[in-house]
């Protein structure tokens, strides 16, 4: 095993402590605001997707990879735009504080 | 730009991305700041993408620019599906999150056979493997919920056998792929196994268990986007999958928790074929009964009330009508709180959308931890669609299949008021003894219009 793999094995441990620290404290109520939050965060795939494309390696690379960036592409796109429509109903009864 | 130049941009544009993630789910943790957490996430996405475009290898921009408008185009009416369709659009994007990372996978493996070193040919295994099953599987999961599929499980001898030995076929073949990378013919095998494995892990799964599968599969998509950032050394993917890995994980143990059953359970244990031999016999028992107009009169003497919804008020497209009772309550100066099981609706957290939506503001709606030391101080508890979880057999009968499983203590208010339709049991097919408590009242009837008839005769108690 070569060192860019070590920091990489590192880097996965940490931001899973990362990512359960700070998902933990989601409060219930925003689940399924957090699901679509993180299924577009996940999206960030089309970053590899997007280079698979462009280099034009084989026509079967092409192929797979523009199907890739259109997926993930929508789920990006789709992902934020419902999130923010169902955090934007989360409404309080108090009024706002100045 | 000198390449050495262009590559620093890159990595510091995945850099500030990767920040930008992470206190974009922090954000996320209170409804206050969680619209800010979106903001971040776009523009995270945005650096990221505008990043990769500078890309030295990149020869063609063509398909690129062609892919990125049509998943736009795609992602669009995706992003406005209506509320109570969400986990369904849901399952769907875990679908194409999997399909991606498979089909990413599956060209790079073709890339780059022969050669493939042994550490990155068994991540790549990992990649395909999961997005294969997770593809179907959600895909699956996407039709159950949307009801184009059959809710009811379906199941058959040597079912489990015959899902784990797929699996472990496939594992076997990975294996042999990572000893002998330049098998390609092999390769079709650890993507198509999945597939096929990905159908047959849904079908036994019934619709009440969907809070828990979706969150599992969320769990996947993650884990396998963490794979591909291993094979492209991608460290910006290996941190967007652990996060989404580790946030489906922790809301499978909540869900599955919230249910008293393990994973295995879950997947392995087919719960809608538990034959209940307590749900005989008990016919003969009576329930009493009242109208609208009597409940509203109980309601509106009332000082604390607490609505237990449960996804049959959403079928029913009750929430609007619920909300009406909500101001007409309030208005007279009733406390009026709801308490949300964590596995109310289909997919974790769903009911709390279901209910912002209809304009009741997210402070009354209490989680069940919350909500349950205060049921006794509570003069009428009116459940609506709800059943399994608020049945106390789950806490006395041991002999119950739910025994176990968390509850709302709704029994413990003065007066308890069900709305539903007839008393037909719920999912579990188990007899709910709620019912058949003194303090129990049946309203007989549609939930929508039994709550409408109950705020008419709120509005008109006053004049008449």
């Amino acid at each position: 095993m070569n060192s860019d793999l070590i920091t990489n094995l590192y880097v996965f441990v940490l931001a899973g402590f990362i990512g359960f620290e700070v998902i933990r404290r989601v409060s219930p109520l925003l689940h399924t605001p957090l699901m679509s939050l993180t299924n577009a965060l996940d999206a960030i795939a089309v970053v590899g997707a997007i280079v698979l494309v462009g280099e034009a390696k084989s026509k079967l690379s092409t192929i797979l990879g523009t199907i890739a960036v259109i997926a993930a592409t929508s789920n990006a796109v789709g992902g934020f735009l419902i999130t923010d429509r169902m955090l934007k109903m989360f409404k309080s009864s108090n009024p706002k504080k100045p | 730009m000198n390449p050495q130049l262009t590559e620093n941009v890159i990595q510091v544009t995945y850099l500030i991305a990767t920040v930008l993630f992470i206190l974009s789910l922090k954000w996320l943790s209170a409804p206050t700041t969680a619209r800010r957490g979106v903001r971040a996430g776009e523009l995270g996405m945005l650096l990221a993408i505008a990043g990769t475009l500078l890309h030295p290898g990149i020869i063609d921009y063509k398909w690129i620019a062609i892919a990125l408008v049509l998943g736009a185009f795609i992602g669009v009416p995706l992003g406005f599906v209506h509320m109570t369709a969400v986990p369904q659009r849901t399952a769907l994007s875990h679908a194409f999150g999997a399909l991606c990372v498979t089909l990413v996978g599956t060209a790079e493996f073709y890339l780059r056979t022969p050669d493939v070193p042994r550490f990155t040919m068994s991540v790549l295994s990992m990649e395909v493997i999961l997005g294969a099953l997770t593809f179907t599987g959600s895909l699956m999961a996407a039709g159950k919920l949307q009801e184009v599929l059959p809710q009811r499980p379906i199941t058959y001898r040597g079912q489990n056998f015959v899902n784990l030995s797929l699996l472990a076929i496939a594992v076997g073949i990975a294996v042999y792929l990572v000893l002998h990378p330049g098998a390609k013919q092999l390769f079709p095998l650890i993507v198509g196994i999945p597939l096929v494995f990905g159908v047959m892990m849904i079908i036994p799964i019934g619709g009440a268990d969907m809070p828990t599968v979706i969150s599992l599969l969320n769990s996947y998509a993650g884990l396998s986007a963490a794979a591909m950032g291993f094979v492209l050394d991608s460290k910006l993917l290996i941190i967007a999958g652990a996060l989404d890995g580790s946030s489906g994980f922790i809301l499978s143990v909540i869900m599955s928790k919230a249910m008293n059953r393990s994973f295995t359970n879950v997947l392995f244990g087919a719960f809608g074929q538990v034959q209940p031999s307590a749900a005989a016999g008990h016919e003969a028992r009576t329930v009493r009964t009242a109208t609208a107009e009597e409940a509203a009169t109980i309601l509106g003497a009332a000082n604390a009330v607490v609505i237990v919804p449960g996804y049959g008020m959403a079928v029913a497209q009750a929430q609007h009508k619920v909300r009406e009772l909500y101001d007409a309550l309030t208005k007279r100066g009733v406390d009026v709180k709801f308490a949300i099981h964590p596995v109310a609706g289909r997919m974790p957290g769903h009911m709390n959308v279901l209910l912002a939506e209809a304009d009741i503001p997210y402070d009354r709606l209490m989680d069940m931890e919350t909500i349950n030391p205060e049921f006794p101080q509570v003069d009428v508890a009116l459940v609506i669609g709800a059943n399994d979880v608020t049945n106390p057999a789950a806490r006395t009968d041991q002999s119950s299949p739910i025994y176990g499983m968390p509850i709302l203590d709704v029994d413990k208010a003065r007066t308890v008021m069900v709305i539903k339709r007839s008393m037909n049991p719920g999912f579990a097919g188990i007899d709910n003894d709620l019912y058949y408590l003194d303090k129990t009242l049946m309203l007989f009837g549609d939930a929508k219009a039994f709550v409408g008839n109950i705020v008419r005769e709120l509005a008109g108690g006053g004049h008449a």
